[in-house]
């Protein structure tokens, strides 16, 4: 009996955390896109990515979640706030002048997007979804994780490393190639 | 597994990619249109990460991680060239930087 009103006590606590975070996410989700200072939208971006890791958490995805904090909420969102900086203050006003034929359109094929990612997964997995296969502890630990990548999933790991590696390569070439530019046009006036 | 079910994280998940198609098709600046795509690549991520759950299988956990692997490269040359263009002082408009239109 007592077992019985532990696992629902659980049970509420899961879904507080997933309201919470759910809510934390869509929320901070919808701030990023109407905010006019993109700093805003930045520090908006980084609370949607902290509640998506609570929400890989609560997937058992643990090695996703702590990647993601560090990969995006630390990395990624450092250069995104420097570079932000770089640049100056940009105020833009996200609905200026009423809605023109683009916002319409925009919102439109929006809307056409989510409707039909609903109608898919209602129609496609809905009964397939209610199906969860029992997993175990180690399920999503950084040792599974690691094991997978350098057994059944060797390739798409190289694969990664030489993404990051040309991605580097082609920064620094445009960071190069417009300072060149730069020097060029002021020898010119 | 307790909690709600997988199709609600996929709920979430479909509700993010809608949010941030909406911001890169509506947003005029580079940067938030950037931070829009972020966005979408996170609610795939959301759903890949649900259905490996789902399944009891890594596969998508590993596909997640590739995915924040090029998010992270796109970051990279998408921020460089934000900057180049600062550099050029051309306007930070997508509507505005039109050159390459066919």
């Amino acid at each position: 009996m007592s077992t019985v009103i532990a696992v629902s006590a659980g049970n509420i606590v899961v879904w507080a955390v997933w309201a919470i975070a759910g809510f934390a996410c869509l929320a901070s989700g919808v701030a990023v896109i109407s905010f006019s200072n993109p700093f805003y939208s930045a520090l908006a971006l980084i609370g949607n990515l902290g509640s998506l890791a609570v929400l890989y958490l609560l997937l058992s995805a643990e090695f996703v979640a702590a990647a993601q904090v560090l990969v995006y909420a630390g990395a990624v969102m450092v250069m995104f706030l420097f570079v932000i900086a770089y640049v100056g203050p940009q105020q833009e006003t996200p609905w200026k002048g009423g809605p023109s034929w683009q916002t319409v359109g925009a919102v439109l094929a929006a809307g056409a997007i989510f409707v039909e990612i609903i109608v898919v997964l209602g129609l496609k997995a809905g009964g397939r979804l209610s199906h969860v296969e029992p997993v175990n502890a180690t399920f999503g630990s950084p040792g599974w994780i690691g094991r997978l990548f350098l057994t059944d999933h060797l390739l798409a790991f190289e694969i990664t490393s030489i993404v990051l590696l040309i991605a580097a390569v082609g920064g620094v070439i445009l960071g190069e190639h417009t300072k060149r530019r730069d020097v060029g046009v002021e020898d010119a006036g | 597994m307790q909690g709600p079910g997988v199709v609600w994280y996929v709920g979430i998940s479909a509700f993010l990619f809608g949010i941030g198609a909406l911001g890169v098709l509506v947003r005029r600046n580079p940067l938030i249109v950037l931070l829009s795509l972020e966005i979408m690549l996170n609610g795939a991520n959301l759903a890949l990460i649900a259905f490996a759950r789902s399944a009891g299988n890594g596969a998508g956990q590993i596909f997640a991680l590739a995915v924040m692997a090029v998010a992270a490269s796109e970051v990279c040359v998408g921020l460089g060239l934000v900057v180049a263009l600062h550099r050029r002082r051309l306007p930070l408009d997508v509507d505005k930087l039109s050159e390459l239109r066919g």
